[in-house]
């Protein structure tokens, strides 16, 4: 943790505890000015009261519809990249010869952009779930898998010579030194992959989908519903927020001793 | 393997022995040697030290008994047997206590069956707290490794390496994390358990008073590549307390060692 400024007095300690949350008021309420006093119309830039109502334009049951879609492709993609990052971390780690193998691949596919290989991904699988999860899967990946091996690879060698010393097999040497070691690095992998996943699969959404929240603004926007859009891209952060926050809460649970310890 | 109470030969016999033992990382010949033939037996519930300055490849040798590291010249042999691979009647306690803070520290002391056989019986966790209950860690057991102080964390480091009641046992500049207080205390503790568990160790330090202390040889080395300057004998009587650190003999001992190590370092 970098020192904070730790003012002296009761108010200005409120204020100090308050200031992300008076900040972000502020900024929403100078938005709300300018679209008021500036005569901005709604489908340039919505106001945030505009958008606040937009909520309720659209039936309750329809955002769920478009929440879930979104959030099945985004776990699922998820759930698809880890099963296929770790077992690919563990082979790199252990064989020189995968590694010189699949890392320049990995190279390759992360530097190609997924949104200019979705349309073709789309042609390829179809346009359901199928095609949305493997471009989600394409967009999460590339992060746990460095994260991983870069943590496997830290392990400190007296560990390692732990392990040596008592011709364990190598098998127990990834499961239980090197995985439980790089904990602290998938985690901070699986938080950048997480929302990262969220862009995927709205990205995907953006090529071919009948629901979901980047179906839902890419719609909305089509016909000029501004306020509609932006309501949907309040939703989309927020699902992404929690989902973040979520990877820190299971971290915190189940792997309590992997956080950095607090002064 | 020998049986070790039983004839007068056996107590004599040497349990780790090095024959002009030398080594390099790097087999192209202009490349210098770390270490260079050292000689050294070391026999049975003896103590023995190896002291010199940093990069002299005493942490090398202690590889090289450990079998982690096979020597590029001369052979190293534990129980008349060359060193091929590590062996399970050979202990490491590491440098900086080495524990997973994963584990708790029970957990801990017991990760080198969990380790090398996959489980632990109900009479392996009995063994494990009673180590615990010797180390004075019983109501520790259940604490993760950051909980516990320095000195503390090396207690375990040293139980953990006795869990599979290896013959001998190496230390690799055990305490060398600690400060100088914790260190000395550590010490008398390690004498302790020394006591309780007789065993034959190697114990690599660059602290002079600590060899001088805690063994009953000393083997100083030269800086790289690492030579044989001398082995002395520690006369002073056991057990040893903080009185021995007073006494003139002590004195004696390590001014001599002293001399040692720095001399060859005075510009001519």
């Amino acid at each position: 943790m970098n020192p904070t400024y730790q003012p002296k007095s009761w108010l200005g300690q409120q204020a100090n505890r308050f200031a992300p949350g008076l900040f972000f008021i502020g900024l929403v309420l100078l938005w709300e000015l300018i679209c008021r006093f500036g005569n901005v119309p709604n489908y340039i830039l919505p106001s945030p009261s505009a958008i606040f109502t937009a909520f309720f334009d659209v039936e309750f049951s329809r955002w769920l519809t478009h929440l879930w879609a979104t959030l099945r492709v985004a776990l699922m993609g998820f759930a698809l990249s880890i099963v296929i990052a770790i077992p690919l971390s563990i082979s790199m780690m252990r064989s020189e010869l995968m590694n010189r193998v699949l890392y320049p691949a990995l190279i390759v596919i992360q530097s190609t952009p997924v949104v200019a290989v979705a349309p073709l991904i789309i042609v390829l699988l179809g346009t359901d779930d199928p095609s949305r999860v493997l471009i989600t899967c394409l967009i999460t990946f590339f992060p746990l898998v460095v994260s991983t091996t870069t943590g496997m690879l830290e392990t400190p060698p007296e560990m390692i010579e732990l392990s040596q010393s008592l011709r364990a097999p190598r098998y127990r040497e990834t499961w239980q030194i090197r995985i439980p070691y790089a904990i602290p690095h998938i985690f901070s992998g699986l938080r950048v992959s997480i929302t990262l996943a969220i862009i995927g699969a709205v990205v995907a959404e953006f090529v071919a989908a009948e629901e979901g929240l980047g179906y839902f603004i890419q719609f909305s926007t089509s016909f000029f519903k501004i306020p509609q859009a932006f309501a949907g891209l309040i939703f989309l952060s927020v699902i992404s927020l929690l989902l973040f926050k979520s990877i820190q809460w299971i971290q915190a649970w189940w792997f309590p001793w992997s956080l950095p310890k607090k002064k | 393997m020998e049986d070790k109470n039983t004839t007068d030969d056996n107590a004599k016999a040497a349990y780790v022995s090095m024959k002009s033992v030398g080594h390099k990382y790097d087999p192209r010949p202009e490349t210098p040697m770390v270490v260079q033939g050292i000689d050294l037996d070391i026999h049975r519930h003896e103590f023995v030290a190896v002291v010199g300055p940093s990069g002299c490849g005493k942490s090398t040798l202690l590889r090289m008994v450990a079998g982690l590291l096979i020597p590029s010249h001369g052979e190293v042999s534990v129980f008349n047997l060359p060193v091929t691979e590590p062996r399970d009647d050979v202990g490491i306690v590491f440098q900086k206590a080495n524990l997973l803070p994963w584990l708790t520290v029970r957990k801990n002391v017991l990760f080198p069956l969990k380790h090398k056989y996959g489980s632990y019986s109900a009479s392996d966790e009995k063994r494990a707290n009673e180590l615990l209950e010797m180390a004075g860690l019983t109501q520790f057991a259940d604490k993760m490794p950051d909980e516990l102080s320095g000195g503390m964390q090396q207690r375990v480091g040293i139980i953990r390496a006795l869990l599979l009641n290896p013959d001998i046992l190496l230390m690799d500049e055990p305490f060398s994390a600690l400060d100088a207080l914790t260190r000395e205390q550590i010490g008398f503790d390690l004498l302790d358990i020394w006591k309780k568990n007789p065993k034959t160790v190697l114990f690599i330090t660059h602290s002079i008073s600590e060899a001088v202390l805690l063994s009953d040889r000393i083997l100083v080395m030269s800086k790289r590549p690492g030579t044989v300057l001398d082995l002395i004998e520690v006369d002073l009587p056991r057990p040893r307390s903080s009185k021995t650190i007073n006494s003139p003999r002590f004195a004696e001992l390590t001014d001599l060692i002293r001399g040692y190590i720095y001399e060859p370092n005075v510009p001519a």
